[in-house]
This record gives structure tokens, C-alpha cells and sequence, in this order.
């Protein structure tokens, strides 16, 4: 099937209409499954590929993980490894959120929380103006009144108690405990390597070029070169590349890239304690803007190295560097932590995270190709919403039941207007 | 190993407040390596010693710090080009912990 990306766009400027309620479907029955162990194919084997493949070979399912290049290798190695719910107002988002960090720190028990390098570190949002602190301080009240743990830290010097080299110069901001970090591709190695254990296969450098179907329903997939994956299920976690696969799939869904750089400084040590970041950041996560929009990201990593992000501009797959974002992301750095201008960057790295229309994942079955089910386009929390992806796909590929926590029919494709493929 | 043949009193660096002569040219590196000089920084996690490896700019495991800047290679700068050469431990960067009151 030829890949056309006039489509995507299309189906960007399309209004969103509410889908009917999925909880409960099931993609295979246990009596279509009989006696043989059902078979899913997991196309993606970044976070949250990992993850699904975790979950349903612990579900007792017979998975192949299948990704064209290595595990870990698209948009997982490109971001800072966040599990926030700092960044995420009232909505199912956050609820997916929360159930994911359950999870995670489920996961870390069971895989060894040195191994991911998760640590509990806590966000600290900082606002750089009185106006920003007055509109932080707003969206926090939201939060805790949604149950999220967001506590109130009123002046320069609380938060240099938190943070001792931030600047002195900013009037306050919200702290955020239960705020996590992982290593993403650490983290994504041990999933795949606990799959394993239970069974699961894996298939890297394999690109799936379709789906195979009988009577309408999916029964495996093809494969660049012609080899056939027979499958009762395929899982499209293909992040970034999710529109494409769902193009390939017969299953198409609106994916966009949206382009993130993070600098990377010399080793310094742990200088920095929380994950520290802007007011400015929820408001550049929420917007639909194509052009480029920074904010101040600010942490430290196991290995010492600092990273500073984050800017969004939708340019395509346009993997060039961009003096203009690097100096603005330094800039923005330096004004909060006034130190890092001491500090050498040793290098830069950008990547595109899977952005939808509505900054919502899909994730959930296709009622246009029984058989296939989306787990991807999760933007910028792909790391931190991985843990209930990978559960609630097995949840589908079980036929339920789905948490109650969570509103599971915000996330699936329904949601988008049916367009022709 | 035979010493230098030092060309003047003028081409010189202190390294830790000693003064090492050089040859016009020689970075920082060759150098100190000619005055049996082979250590001159510690690894940020295990202390442990470390001076020049790969010798070409290519491993950073010579990391030494050249007047008051860390993480330069000793391998790369030209010794005519520098006044104090200091060892370096861990990051070259524990002084950062301490708020420097010129960013305030």
C-alpha cells in the first residue's frame, strides 16, 4: 500500500466526535482462542511496544515484537525519560497517568528500580513572572482537587531550600512529589527482556508492509520481502510512525510528528535535584501551534549530565539541526539556573514525538480491521503513560475487564472521524 | 626516557605550582607525559588515575583543567597557548555546588 501523507493532514483539521463505549471488547474471545495459546504481533519496539509485549506475554499471549531498526532506537532515546503528572489537568490523561505510575513503580519492584534508573525525584514547576505564578498556582488548585499530590512553594527562598542554585529571582512555584523519571531505553531493554522470559520473540531490521485478512478480520502480517507473521492480533506501536503503520494496516489513524531538541551538558554531578521546569512548558504541551514554542526543562541524570529541553515546532521529519532552538533552550536554562553558564554542552539530540490532534494516545481496538489495535501517539508522555498502555492492551486482547479508573473510551480511535484509506 | 632539550626559560605552564618547560609546538599532553608526568586527573565515580590514552583527541580520558577551565584534553591544547594546568578530580565541576554570589 503506497504511504501518502496528505491524508494525516486531513484527518488533522477533522473535528473529533465522541466514540461509543469500549469497555469490555475484546479483540479475540477465549473460545476463538480454543486451545491454542492466541498469537499477537506488536509492531514497535520503543517504550511502549515494550510494554504491550510485557503485559501480554504475562497475559499468557504467544508475542512477536517486530521493529524495522533496533529496541529503543526512535522516539524513546530522544527524550528525558518523564513520568509526570505535574504537566496534566483534570482529564483521562491524568487518570492514565496515575494508573501508570502505579505501574511503573510495580515494574520497578519486579525489574529492579536501578536497572531503569527510576527514581523518585519530584517535579518542580517554577514560574518566571508574578502573572505565571498566579495562573500556576490556578491550574495546581485543579489538580489537587483531581487528587494529585501538588504542593505550594510560596517564595525565593523555599525554593532555593528545594533547589539551592536556582536563580533568585523567581517568585515561586508548585512542587510536585509524585513526579517520576526512568531511563527510557534501559527501562524499554528490561520490558523486552522480561517478555522474553515469558515467552515473548522479537524480530529487529523487519518492516511490515500489511495486514493479511480473511473475511475482513486480520489474520497476520506481511512483511517487507514477502514473509507472512500469522497473528489472532497486531498491536500498532509504532509511535511516531503509528500513521503509517495504520495507513499499512488498513487502519489509518492521525499521527504527526512534532519535533523536540534537548542539549546535553559536560558531567557535573547531581546538581540539580527535582525535574525542574517552567509554568510556560503545560501551556506549550497543550497547544496545537505548528511553529516553534520553548519552554525551560531543566534536570540532572544518573550519569551526571544535565538535560535542557523543550521545544515543539511541527516541521515534518526534518531531523536538521537548529542553531535558533539550541540558543533559545540555553537561554531559557541559564535564566533559571544562572550556574549552567559555567557549563560546557557536550552535544545535542532532537527526535519526533507522536502527536494527535487532540494530545490524546490511541489506544484501543479498530473496528475497521478486527484484529488490530492502536497503541501509540502518545506526544510527549510516551514514557511515562507506556506502563498502562501495554496493560490496557492486554486488557483488550483479553476482552476485559478494563480498570474502572480509567476513561478508556477517550482514547480509542472511534474518536476520529471515519475517513477512507 | 631523555629529558628535553628546553629551548628558553620562556616556554613554560605550572601544573599544580610547578613550573614544566616545553618544546615549541608540544601540547599540554606530550608534555607532561616527557617530565614522567602520566596521571593528571581522577575518574568522577571510582577516583581512579587517569592521563593520556588515546593520545589524538578522540577519548577524553586526558580530561585536565587549563587555567581554571576543566574538562579540556591535555591531548589537544598547545602548551604555548596556556599559563596553569591544574589535575582535575571527578567532574572538574565540584566548585558549581557552591552558589557563586555573581549570579544573584
Amino acid at each position: 500500500m503506497a504511504a501518502d501523507a496528505s491524508p494525516f493532514e486531513v484527518l488533522c483539521n477533522i473535528l473529533l466526535s465522541i466514540a461509543p463505549m469500549a469497555r469490555g471488547r475484546g479483540v479475540i474471545t477465549k473460545s476463538e482462542k480454543g486451545e491454542r495459546m492466541g498469537r499477537v504481533v506488536v509492531i514497535g519496539a520503543g517504550i511502549v511496544g515494550a510494554a504491550c509485549t510485557w503485559y501480554a506475554a504475562h497475559a499468557g499471549w504467544e508475542v512477536v515484537l517486530v521493529d524495522r531498526g533496533r529496541p529503543g532506537a526512535g522516539t524513546t532515546s530522544r527524550g528525558e525519560g518523564n513520568l509526570l503528572v505535574s504537566d496534566k489537568g483534570d482529564g483521562p490523561e491524568l487518570d492514565l497517568m496515575r494508573l501508570s505510575r502505579r505501574l511503573w513503580l510495580e515494574l520497578g519492584d519486579h525489574l529492579g528500580r536501578d536497572r531503569l534508573e527510576l527514581d523518585e525525584k519530584g517535579g518542580l514547576v517554577v514560574a518566571t513572572s508574578d502573572a505565571g505564578l498566579a495562573g500556576l498556582r490556578t491550574f495546581a488548585a485543579g489538580q489537587r482537587a483531581a487528587g494529585v499530590d501538588a504542593i505550594d512553594v510560596a517564595t525565593a527562598g523555599d525554593l532555593r531550600r528545594l533547589e539551592p542554585l536556582l536563580s533568585d529571582r523567581l517568585p515561586g512555584g508548585v512542587l510536585y512529589p509524585e513526579d517520576l523519571q526512568v531511563q527510557p531505553v534501559l527501562a524499554a531493554d528490561a520490558l523486552v527482556a522480561g517478555a522474553r522470559q515469558r515467552g515473548a520473540s522479537t524480530r529487529f531490521g523487519v518492516e511490515v508492509e500489511g495486514a493479511v485478512t480473511s473475511g475482513g478480520r486480520l489474520t497476520g502480517v506481511r512483511l517487507v520481502g514477502g514473509e507472512v507473521l500469522g497473528a489472532d492480533a497486531v498491536v500498532n506501536a509504532a509511535g511516531t510512525w503509528g500513521g503509517e503503520v495504520g495507513v499499512r494496516l488498513g487502519a489509518p489513524i492521525p499521527v504527526l510528528p512534532r519535533r523536540g531538541f534537548i542539549l546535553v551538558t559536560e558531567p557535573v554531578g547531581p546538581l540539580v535535584r527535582h525535574k525542574v521546569y517552567t509554568a510556560e512548558y503545560v501551556d506549550n504541551v497543550a497547544s496545537n501551534d505548528a511553529a516553534l514554542q520553548t519552554s525551560t526543562v531543566v534536570e540532572s541524570t544518573r550519569g551526571g549530565t544535565i538535560l535542557i529541553g523543550a521545544s515543539r515546532e511541527r516541521v515534518g521529519y526534518d531531523a536538521g539541526m537548529s542553531p535558533e532552538v539550541v540558543a533559545r533552550l540555553a537561554a531559557g536554562a541559564v535564566e533559571i539556573f544562572p550556574f549552567l553558564r559555567r557549563v560546557d554542552l557536550l552535544r545535542v539530540y532532537r527526535g519526533f514525538r507522536p502527536y494527535c490532534p487532540d494530545h490524546l494516545p490511541v489506544i484501543g481496538p479498530d473496528p475497521r480491521v478486527p484484529g488490530v489495535i492502536h497503541a501509540c501517539g502518545h506526544e510527549g508522555a510516551g514514557i511515562g503513560l507506556a506502563a498502562a498502555t501495554g496493560y490496557l492492551v492486554a486488557r483488550y486482547l483479553d476482552g476485559g475487564p478494563m480498570p474502572d479508573e480509567v476513561p478508556v473510551s477517550a482514547f480509542v480511535p472511534d474518536r476520529f472521524a471515519e475517513v477512507s484509506v | 626516557m631523555t629529558r628535553p632539550d628546553h629551548v628558553g626559560p620562556g616556554l613554560g605552564f605550572t601544573f599544580d605550582g610547578r613550573r614544566i618547560h616545553h618544546r615549541p609546538g608540544q601540547t599540554v599532553g606530550a608534555a607532561l607525559v616527557e617530565h614522567d608526568i602520566l596521571a593528571w586527573r581522577t575518574t568522577r565515580h571510582d577516583g581512579r588515575p587517569r592521563g593520556l590514552f588515546c593520545g589524538i583527541g578522540v577519548c577524553f580520558d586526558c580530561l585536565v583543567t587549563v587555567d581554571g577551565i576543566p574538562n579540556q584534553r591535555a591531548c589537544v591544547v598547545l602548551a604555548d597557548e596556556v599559563e596553569e594546568i591544574t589535575t582535575q578530580s571527578g567532574s572538574g565541576h565540584d566548585r558549581l555546588a557552591l552558589r557563586d554570589p555573581a549570579d544573584d
